[in-house]
C-alpha cells in the first residue's frame, strides 16, 4: 500500500543517533479530561540531520518537540539526546517558536542574540558580542543589530530568533512551525535562507511543520504523524530519493497528501 | 524602456511624483506642538486666577496669582519653604523605597506558589481601597507622634498598589517568553530578575506611578492631622500653620508647591524613566 515509505523507526545505521524517541506516550490535562497527544511514538535523528515531524493539527508534534525540549514529561517512554535522558528544558536544545514574542523586547537585535550566550554557555560579553555579530551577518541582519524587536517585520524577528538558536551551537535545533505566521513571500525566503543556514553550519534540526510543502522543501527525513492520538503513520528517510521516485517535489506532495489523510479502513 | 507586461509602459507614469514631505514652517509646527497648546491653556487659566482675584479683592479668601507667586519666591529664598520641601520629600522616600522594597519581596513569594498568590491577591484585594488616612490613628497608637506614623501610612500606601500591578504584571508575561527562560536554564531569582521584571515592567512602572500619587497625597495630608515631629514639619504642616496666621498667600503658595513637585515627578523623572525604557521598547506603560 505505501511501499515508497517504509513503515519503521529504524535509525540510520552506524553511529548512535543525536536524538533518540522512544515509545513516548504524552498527555495533557484540560479541565474536563486527560487527552492524549501522542501515543507511543518512536523516532530518531542523526547528527547533522534535518528531521520534519509532518501532520494535521491534532496529531502532537508540537507536544513532541515540547517534550524534546523538556517542556512536558512523558506519561511513558523516554527521550534522549547524546545518550543522556531528557529532564527538562535545557541551553543543548535551543527551540524556535512561532511567535514572534519569543525575542526580549526589552533588548535590541544583537543583545537579543548575547543573551543566551551570556546567561546559559558564560561568554563575556566580548566574545557573545563577536559571537552574536558573526551570526547576525549569517542570517542578513547587520543592518538592524541595534534595533528593537518592535521595528522589525515578522520576517526579521524570526531571523533574529533562528540567528540566537544558532549562535548558541545546540546539539539540537527545535523549531515549532517557526514560518507559519509569515506571509507567503516571505516564509519562502525563509525557507531557502534556513536551508542555507543548516547546510553551513550542519546543525542537526527537528522541525514541526504542517505544510507538506514546506516539509518536503526543507527535510532529509519526514515522519508523516496521524490525529487522535498522535502515531506515527510512515516514515520519508530519504527526501532527495523519494522525490526522484515520484519525478517532482509536486508529486511527492500529493502522495503524502493521500497517506496523511487516507481512512485507517482503507 | 524594458518592460515585462507589454501593456503597460513604466516610462509614462514615471513623471516627476509630487513631494512626499511638505514641510510645514515653523509657525504650523508651533501652532500644532502639545507643548503650545498647553502653554496657552495655562495662560487662560493665570489670567482668570489674577482677574477672579482682582475682582474679589480680598486677599484673606482668594489672593491674586501674583502675590502668590511673589510670597513663594520669598519663601524659597529665606529657606522656609526648601527646608519644608526637603523634610517632606525625605518622608516620602524612606516611606516609598519602603515600600517597594516590601511589595517586591510580597510579590516574589508570591508568585513562588499557588497559595502564596492566592494570598497576596486576597489581601491586596482588602486593603487596597482602604485609605491610608484612615489608619492614621491607629499608627499613632502604634508609633506615637512623629516619623514612624507617617512612614507607616505611606508604606501601606504603596506597596499594595505595587505588589497588585507587579503581580498582575507577571502573570501576562507570555508562555513564550517564559519557555525562552527556561531554555537557557534561568531559574528561581535570575529568572524573576532577567525575564520576568523587564517583561512585567510596563504594568510595574504603572504601578509606581499609581504608588508615587497615593504616597504624595497621603504624605500631605497626614502632615495636615500632625505635622511636627522633633520640630521639623513639611509641605502639610507649612499649609496648617500659615493658615492658623491667616497667611493665606503662603497657604496658595503651598499649596502651588505641592503641584510643581507633582508635575515634576510625573513628567520629568516617569517621563525620563518611560523613554529609556518602555518607550524604546515599543510598549505602553499599562495597568
Amino acid at each position: 500500500m505505501t511501499d515508497h515509505v517504509s513503515v519503521s523507526q529504524a535509525a540510520g545505521a552506524g553511529s548512535a543517533p543525536l536524538l533518540r524517541v522512544n515509545d513516548v506516550t504524552l498527555k495533557y490535562k484540560t479541565a474536563e479530561a486527560t487527552i492524549s497527544a501522542t501515543e507511543k511514538v518512536s523516532f530518531s535523528v542523526n547528527s547533522g540531520e534535518r528531521c520534519i515531524l509532518l501532520g494535521p493539527s491534532g496529531c502532537g508534534k508540537s507536544s513532541l518537540l515540547k517534550a524534546v525540549g523538556g517542556y512536558m514529561k512523558p506519561e511513558s517512554g523516554t527521550i534522549e539526546v547524546n545518550g543522556r535522558r531528557v529532564e527538562g528544558p535545557g541551553a543543548d536544545r535551543i527551540m524556535v517558536f512561532q511567535e514572534f514574542d519569543q525575542l526580549l523586547p526589552w533588548k535590541t537585535v544583537i543583545q537579543n542574540v548575547m543573551f543566551p550566550l551570556i546567561v546559559a554557555r558564560r561568554y563575556s560579553a566580548r566574545d557573545a558580542e563577536a559571537m552574536a555579530r558573526e551570526y547576525i551577518d549569517k542570517v542578513k541582519l547587520s543592518r538592524a543589530v541595534n534595533s528593537y524587536p518592535h521595528m522589525l517585520s515578522g520576517g526579521m524577528k524570526q531571523r533574529v530568533a533562528i540567528a540566537r538558536g544558532l549562535a548558541m551551537k545546540p546539539d539540537i535545533l527545535l523549531m515549532d512551525e517557526p514560518f507559519a505566521s509569515l506571509d507567503a513571500l516571505s516564509r519562502r525566503t525563509m525557507q531557502d535562507e534556513l536551508l542555507e543556514l543548516c547546510n553551513s553550519t550542519k546543525v542537526t534540526v527537528l522541525f514541526v511543520t504542517h505544510s507538506i510543502a514546506e516539509a518536503i522543501r526543507l527535510g532529509h527525513r519526514i515522519l508523516l504523524l496521524s490525529a487522535h492520538p498522535g502515531r506515527v503513520r510512515s516514515e520519508i528517510d530519504d527526501v532527495d530519493r523519494a522525490i526522484a521516485r515520484y519525478g517532482s517535489p509536486l508529486a511527492l506532495e500529493k502522495e503524502v497528501h493521500k497517506v496523511l489523510f487516507m481512512k485507517d479502513s482503507q | 524602456m524594458n518592460s515585462i507586461f507589454p501593456d503597460y509602459r513604466l516610462d509614462e507614469v514615471d513623471t516627476a511624483p509630487a513631494a512626499a514631505v511638505e514641510p510645514i514652517g515653523w509657525s504650523g509646527q508651533l501652532l500644532a506642538s502639545a507643548g503650545a497648546k498647553r502653554a496657552a491653556v495655562l495662560i487662560v487659566l493665570a489670567g482668570l486666577w489674577e482677574g477672579y482675584a482682582i475682582f474679589l479683592d480680598n486677599s484673606l479668601v482668594f489672593p491674586r496669582l501674583s502675590e502668590t507667586i511673589v510670597t513663594m519666591f520669598e519663601l524659597l529664598l529665606s529657606g522656609t519653604l526648601p527646608e519644608r520641601i526637603v523634610t517632606s520629600l525625605e518622608y516620602l522616600a524612606i516611606g516609598y523605597s519602603t515600600g517597594i522594597v516590601l511589595a517586591a519581596a510580597l510579590t516574589i513569594l508570591a508568585i513562588s506558589s499557588k497559595f502564596g498568590t492566592v494570598f497576596l491577591e486576597t489581601v491586596t484585594a482588602m486593603l487596597n481601597p482602604l485609605p491610608a488616612i484612615a489608619l492614621l490613628p491607629l499608627a499613632l497608637i502604634w508609633f506615637g507622634l512623629g516619623m514612624g506614623s507617617i512612614i507607616f501610612v505611606i508604606v501601606h500606601s504603596v506597596l499594595w498598589a505595587v505588589a497588585l500591578s507587579t503581580l498582575t504584571g507577571f502573570r501576562n508575561v507570555s508562555q513564550t517568553l517564559r519557555m525562552v527562560g527556561r531554555n537557557y536554564e534561568l531559574r528561581g531569582l535570575s529568572f524573576v530578575w532577567r525575564i520576568l521584571v523587564p517583561a512585567a515592567f510596563p504594568s510595574i512602572l504603572a504601578g509606581l506611578k499609581i504608588g508615587w500619587a497615593f504616597a504624595w497625597r497621603t504624605l500631605i495630608a497626614a502632615e495636615l492631622v500632625f505635622g511636627v515631629s522633633s520640630g521639623r514639619g513639611g509641605l502639610g504642616w507649612f499649609i496648617f500653620e500659615n493658615r492658623n496666621r491667616l497667611e493665606i498667600p503662603a497657604v496658595f503658595a503651598g499649596l502651588l508647591t505641592i503641584i510643581l513637585i507633582g508635575l515634576i515627578v510625573e513628567y520629568v523623572v516617569f517621563g525620563a524613566i518611560e523613554s529609556r525604557t518602555v518607550k524604546k521598547w515599543g510598549e505602553q506603560a499599562r495597568q
